[in-house]
């Protein structure tokens, strides 16, 4: 705003009405279009309708899916009888998959954000031989595909005897060089030097700096580094695929695989309403965390943005 | 001291299979005559096999169609929000992020229900107009509709990733260039692309990435679409299925390995020329 006050004043004769009309619609506040909103809009209906058509499906009973529309609500509205029927089929065996994923997730994206936090610190704020090479390294990491990796480590943790344990899902997720490049950038930006410094002359030891003036600083790229490494343990497919033969260790993703795969077997029983309702259960939560984290990860936005 | 605790789990994890795999591509095991050394073998044997360069040839074509489609719709829609010319333009933000939120599994097999003619979408729409919408799931299409759930279920990750990028860009030289007279289309050309340079190429890089490593999707489909989706569809697909079907262990890892060169080399090559671009 002070910068177009004293862009526009010296030029014009009557600075009071002119810098009125230009702050109505200026660089931060433009007209709206309704055209680009129509033009966006196709993207968002795009983004949505999949879910729109989750939410209507799982209302229905397995005969209304067959015989009704599949964007609007069939003869009966079963979503309660679906949800009481996927919580309890097969001995409630959709909640310990649950509870299993949440293991996965508390563990493995809690512990691969605290590493990453640690990793991104040092890299960031201390100067020590190799980080170039560290770098280097982590970065080349992202690039080799999962299966070269995966084979190799289902070979390696079946002789050390973590296969089929919770174990060999946790551990893979670890590691998270997307939250490390993340919490490097986000901690050279967000810790001024000097005030590193400024402890460090005080005396404060190294982990108590860390823990009392960095920790707080960090504290939006965390929650971004923490939502993005939830989302990869919950949506993790691949990795328990490998690891798990016993159904009793799947995480939701495999298990609603298994329910789908089941129609397709001989003599098994097709429960496609329990695998609607089953993907509806499993994506609310991380909705849920993103709506409510919502104002979190944007301030780390637009921390980023207060930059000017 | 505080980057010691990732590069212990990352060495378990990363670096130890790498050399694991490059050890058992080397090898061959037979059921008769056990493990034996055989060099390049394994190599040599790829660079024949028409099923992995089916497969590589399908993820290239992949590549070289979804991405840039995926990129250019978050690219467009991250400069629509960051435009400030919406109305509501946090709802827009957060329902096009949405998808990135839903797992592979869920995203394909809700997909996968809505291509379907029996109570798909799909079939409605035939129903309703008769008319007869080719199969999304036959060999034919299956890759479209493929490209199409992988768009849906990242066009707003990287939308994200663009807007948080426009954010930063300096609001004095959108002033500047308002005094200019410069045009909207002028300053997205001049100042907004240029400056979000670094962050296309990232995404471009892990888009890259994605492509190569192509699984979750097609593994999915494959029980709705049987026909269409082969063992070896992809070269991460054939990989797996080397393993955990065909046990051959070591043929697997070579094919692993030959595709995760080939994905940095192409991410090296991309990175160069963006990275020269900004000098």
């Amino acid at each position: 705003m002070t910068t177009a006050l004293t862009a526009t004043a010296p030029s014009s004769r009557g600075p009071r009405l002119r810098t009125r009309t230009v702050n109505k619609h200026s660089v931060d506040r433009p007209r709206r279009s309704p055209l680009l909103t129509v033009l966006t809009a196709v993207v968002l209906v795009y983004s949505l309708v999949p879910l729109v058509w989750l939410l209507v499906n799982s209302t229905k009973t397995q005969g209304d899916l067959f015989s009704s529309f599949g964007l609007w609500f069939g003869d009966s509205f079963a979503l309660w009888d679906n949800v009481v029927a996927t919580l309890t089929y097969d001995d409630g065996v959709f909640v310990r998959w649950l509870g299993n994923t949440v293991l996965y997730v508390v563990l493995g994206a809690g512990g691969a954000t605290f590493l990453a936090i640690l990793g991104g610190y040092a890299l960031a704020k201390f100067d020590f031989p190799g980080k170039r090479g560290v770098f280097a390294v982590v970065i080349g990491a992202v690039a080799v595909p999962g299966t070269a990796l995966a084979v190799p480590t289902f070979l390696m943790f079946s002789q050390m005897g973590l296969t089929n344990t919770p174990w060999a899902v946790i551990i893979p997720s670890l590691i998270s060089p997307f939250g490390l490049y993340l919490m490097w950038t986000f901690a050279a930006e967000a810790i001024p030097t000097e005030l590193l410094e400024a402890a460090r002359i005080d005396g404060a030891g190294e982990f108590r700096t860390f823990f009392r003036v960095s920790l707080p600083l960090l504290a939006p790229g965390i929650v971004t580094v923490l939502l993005f490494t939830m989302v990869a343990t919950w949506n993790n497919y691949f990795l328990p695929l490998i690891m798990l033969r016993d159904s009793d260790w799947y995480p939701l993703t495999l298990g609603l695989n298994a329910w789908n795969a089941q129609a397709a077997t001989a003599g098994g029983e097709a429960i496609f309403h329990l695998v609607i309702t089953g993907s509806l259960l499993t994506i609310l939560p991380l909705v849920a965390a993103f709506l409510v984290l919502q104002r979190y990860w944007q301030s780390g936005l637009a921390a980023g943005s207060v930059k000017e | 001291m505080f980057v010691g605790p990732f590069m212990l789990v990352f060495a378990l994890v990363f670096l130890a299979p790498i050399v694991y795999s490059l050890y058992l591509s080397v090898f061959r095991t037979q059921m008769v005559g056990g493990t034996t050394f055989v060099g390049l073998d394994n190599y040599a044997r790829a660079m024949q096999d028409p099923q992995f360069w089916e497969g590589l040839a399908r993820v290239s074509l992949f590549l070289v169609v979804q991405v840039p489609i995926m990129l250019g719709i978050a690219l467009l829609v991250a400069l629509a929000i960051d435009s400030g010319r919406l109305y509501g333009k946090s709802f827009f933000r957060i329902s096009i992020f949405m998808p990135y939120a839903v797992p592979a599994v869920v995203a394909s097999l809700m997909w996968g229900f809505m291509y379907g003619t029996r109570f798909g979408l799909v079939g409605n729409l035939n129903d309703a107009l008769g008319v007869s919408l080719p199969d999304p799931l036959s060999p034919d299409l299956v890759l479209a509709s493929i490209g199409n759930i992988v768009t849906w279920e990242f066009v707003g990750y990287n939308m994200l990733i663009f807007y948080a990028a426009l954010r930063v860009v300096p609001h004095s030289l959108y002033e500047a260039a308002e005094i200019d007279g410069a045009t909207q289309w002028q300053v997205v050309r001049s100042i907004k692309i240029p400056a979000i340079r670094g962050a296309l190429v990232i995404a471009t890089i892990f888009s890259i990435i994605g492509s190569f490593q192509l699984f979750n999707e097609p593994s999915i489909l494959q029980s709705l679409a049987p026909n269409a989706i082969t063992t070896s569809y992809t070269p991460n697909l054939y990989a797996y299925s080397l393993s955990f079907s065909g046990q051959q262990y070591n043929y697997s890892a070579t094919v692993a390995i030959i595709m995760g060169l080939i994905t940095m080399v192409i991410a090296y090559v991309v990175q160069l020329r963006g990275m020269r671009k900004e000098a």
